[in-house]
């Protein structure tokens, strides 16, 4: 058990008189900044707005869907929900989650450096993130979306009748702030590393954003030029996709897949950097097989791009293709489970205490466990076939995105809270949300497995008026409302312990890693004197058995 | 980075090369070689944007760094193409060559 105050020594903690929170406090010092601390906390405050605004389109499905009939709203009003509901999270919560906050702040601190090697474009993506959800917030203001987050097309470019084009642009433009981060990661990481923080010496959280940076810049563009063919389709009548004007709509499906599976792993590798951060230090232990954890980021970042057919078994896709990316997909499976295999042996006869950033994690690796099984099972072509478009694939990726991303997310949120704003979280509230989070999950998105199986399809407001499936719909919002207060709880807390929180020491955790060796939080300029790196990475062993001169030695 | 100068005479020249290759892409059209008629176009194409990328875009003189990022462009670019062809070439009601739908292959 790592206690807070023990970490300061005797002496009482006192917060640094100057830091880049109280260095200006205008609001132009904060709009025109070109400091990554304070970009990432301009990235959190929007993509916690973006948070609850796609979560309240998951209130609305989850109410419809308490009884059998549609009832609630029109199904018309129903696809809107779920096609906002998607687009809001994956586009402007989901994408930017992770790197755009805590990797942002963090990048440059881990790798000993000022700054990111182009701030102003730095804050340039935040400004594009904010226009292109301008124009995603104008299309639910007018009337919303019916297309599905996925745009598919024909339906898109030609027969829907509602704000296809201003929520397209949306997600056109976001890309750029996406493309832009990931340049600035991949240069920053290659140029302005502290002198001796060689490759190897790295924290997997950047090599997880290196990893996922390399998606960002190859994947994004093609999704962007998909979603302006079909703007041009539909305001030009170009046939591309339209069958009824030469084109193919499975055209469509192959661009957009291919990015967006990738992009499944521009949400989740993130996440899988923050977990081994919080592994290895709430384990006290060095990472199990540093090397294949690394390499294994790199790996799902480049084959992930190879797998994107799977989403299209049932949907015209010739059957050899199908073969091809049914095989294809089965690999994909082996960095990932190299990564879950590595944590649970670094957990193994570790010093471990259940902080709340370790309850996430261990609620990740569950979670991910499930989730990226379930969808080995709809990589098989035969079993696809069965599940494809019921509740068991909105399971399966809901256990990747919200019990994956989302848990990570947060894990990392408390972790580094004490790094971003000076104070400790309330850890009694904290853990309290982590149960609740963990219960509420399980508790709304297991029975859609069940469901989903039996052959509940998705994206309709009504489905047939059966006992079982009732109950089991009636769980799952039961779970969405426990899961809503989960998530509500930090919005409180954490704010709270922005003015009453106990100040924090710069290493609350005792952990290894750059950014515990600055002020809590850290100055402008990140570090006083440059750092130089003469130890490997996650240096967690006792005192007696490696001294290194010039090293911050955990304490217990 | 170092800068590397080239020489007008290198410019003029690629410029030269590229001026009878669009002359080439224009007269090749005026012939039907059958099958080796998109093979042709695309061989022309393929000359003409290596000789952009090699010389004006300075990739032939820039570091082993730069030429990673743009070989992996185009390999990514291959990706997509290739594998989306996997479905293409073997689906049925196509006509097998270059992927168009058999109903639009007499157009
Ligand atoms: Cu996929």
């Amino acid at each position: 058990m790592i206690d807070a105050a023990s970490m300061g020594g005797d002496l009482p903690v006192v917060p640094p008189k100057d830091n880049y929170i109280n260095r200006a406090y205008s609001i132009k010092s904060w709009l025109l900044t070109k400091d990554h601390k304070r970009i990432a906390i301009l990235y959190l405050i929007t993509i916690t707005f973006f948070f609850f605004l796609g979560g309240a389109f998951a209130v609305m499905i989850r109410l419809e869907l308490l009884t059998p009939a549609s009832d609630l709203v029109q199904p018309e009003t129903y696809n809107k929900f779920f096609t906002m509901h998607g687009v809001v999270m994956i586009f402007l919560f989901l994408i930017p989650s992770v790197p755009a906050t805590l990797g942002n702040f963090l990048v440059p601190l881990m790798i000993g450096a000022k700054d990111l090697a182009f701030p102003k474009i730095n804050l340039l993506s935040w400004y594009i993130l904010v226009i292109g959800g301008i124009f995603i917030l104008y299309a639910v203001v007018a009337g919303g979306v019916d297309t599905g987050w996925t745009f598919y097309t024909p339906y898109s470019s030609t027969y829907s009748n509602t704000y296809v084009m201003a929520a397209a642009i949306g997600v056109f433009i976001t890309g750029f702030s996406s493309i832009l981060t990931g340049l600035n990661f991949i240069v920053t990481i290659h140029t302005m590393r502290a002198p001796g923080m060689t490759w190897y010496r790295l924290p997997l959280f950047i090599w997880s954003h290196y990893a996922t940076s390399l998606i960002m810049v190859l994947g994004t563009p093609v999704v962007a030029v998909t979603i302006l063919l079909v703007g041009l389709e539909r305001v030009f009548r170009v046939g591309i996709f339209d069958p009824a004007i030469g084109g193919d709509p499975i055209l469509f499906q192959h661009l957009f897949w291919f990015y967006s599976h990738p992009a499944v792993y521009i949400m989740l590798l993130p996440g899988m950097g923050v977990i081994s951060e919080l592994i290895t230090a709430f384990s006290r232990k060095n990472m199990f097989g540093y090397k294949f954890v690394a390499y294994a980021s790199l790996g799902i970042a480049i084959y992930g791009f190879l797998v994107w057919g799977h989403h299209m078994f049932t949907s015209g896709q010739s059957i050899y293709g199908s073969l091809v990316f049914s095989f294809l997909t089965y690999f994909v499976a082996i960095p990932s489970a190299i990564k879950v295999f590595n944590w649970t042996a670094t957990l193994y006869r570790g010093s471990i205490s259940y902080d709340t950033p370790m309850l996430y994690a261990l609620g990740f690796i569950g979670f991910f466990l499930i989730g990226g099984t379930t969808g080995l099972f709809l990589a098989a072509i035969g079993l696809d076939i069965h599940v494809h478009d019921t509740y068991f694939v909105v399971a399966h990726f809901h256990y990747i995105m919200v019990g994956g991303t989302v848990m990570a997310y947060l894990g990392g949120l408390h972790y580094w809270w004490p790094k971003l704003t000076g104070r400790m979280y309330p850890e009694g509230w904290a853990r309290l949300s982590a149960l609740i989070i963990f219960v509420g999950f399980n508790l709304t998105f297991f029975p859609q497995f069940v469901v989903g199986y039996m052959g509940m399809p998705r994206r309709y407001a009504a489905y047939p008026d059966d006992p079982v499936w009732q109950m089991l719909n009636v769980l799952s919002t039961a779970g969405a409302s426990i899961l809503g207060a989960g998530y509500l709880l930090p919005m409180v807390y954490l704010p709270w312990s922005m003015r009453y929180g106990k100040y924090a020491p710069s290493n609350p955790w005792g952990a290894t890693g750059l950014e515990w060796q600055t002020t809590s939080p850290p100055p402008t300029e990140n570090f006083e004197e440059t750092p130089v790196v003469t130890w490997e990475p996650y240096e967690y062993r006792p005192r007696e058995e490696k001294v290194v001169v010039n090293k911050i030695l955990p304490t217990d | 980075m170092s800068e590397h100068i080239v020489s007008k005479t290198i410019y003029f020249l690629i410029f030269g090369a590229l001026m009878v290759l669009t002359v080439l892409t224009y007269w090749v059209a005026l012939y039907d070689f059958g099958a080796l008629n998109v093979v042709i176009a695309l061989a022309v194409a393929v000359t003409k944007a290596l000789l952009v990328v090699l010389f004006f875009m300075h990739v032939r003189y820039s570091t082993r760094l730069t030429k990673i990022v743009v070989i992996s462009g185009f390999f990514w670019l291959a990706l997509l193409i290739v594998l989306t062809l996997s479905d293409y070439f073997t689906r049925p009601g196509t006509s097998g060559v270059g992927g168009v739908p058999a109903s639009r292959s007499t157009r």
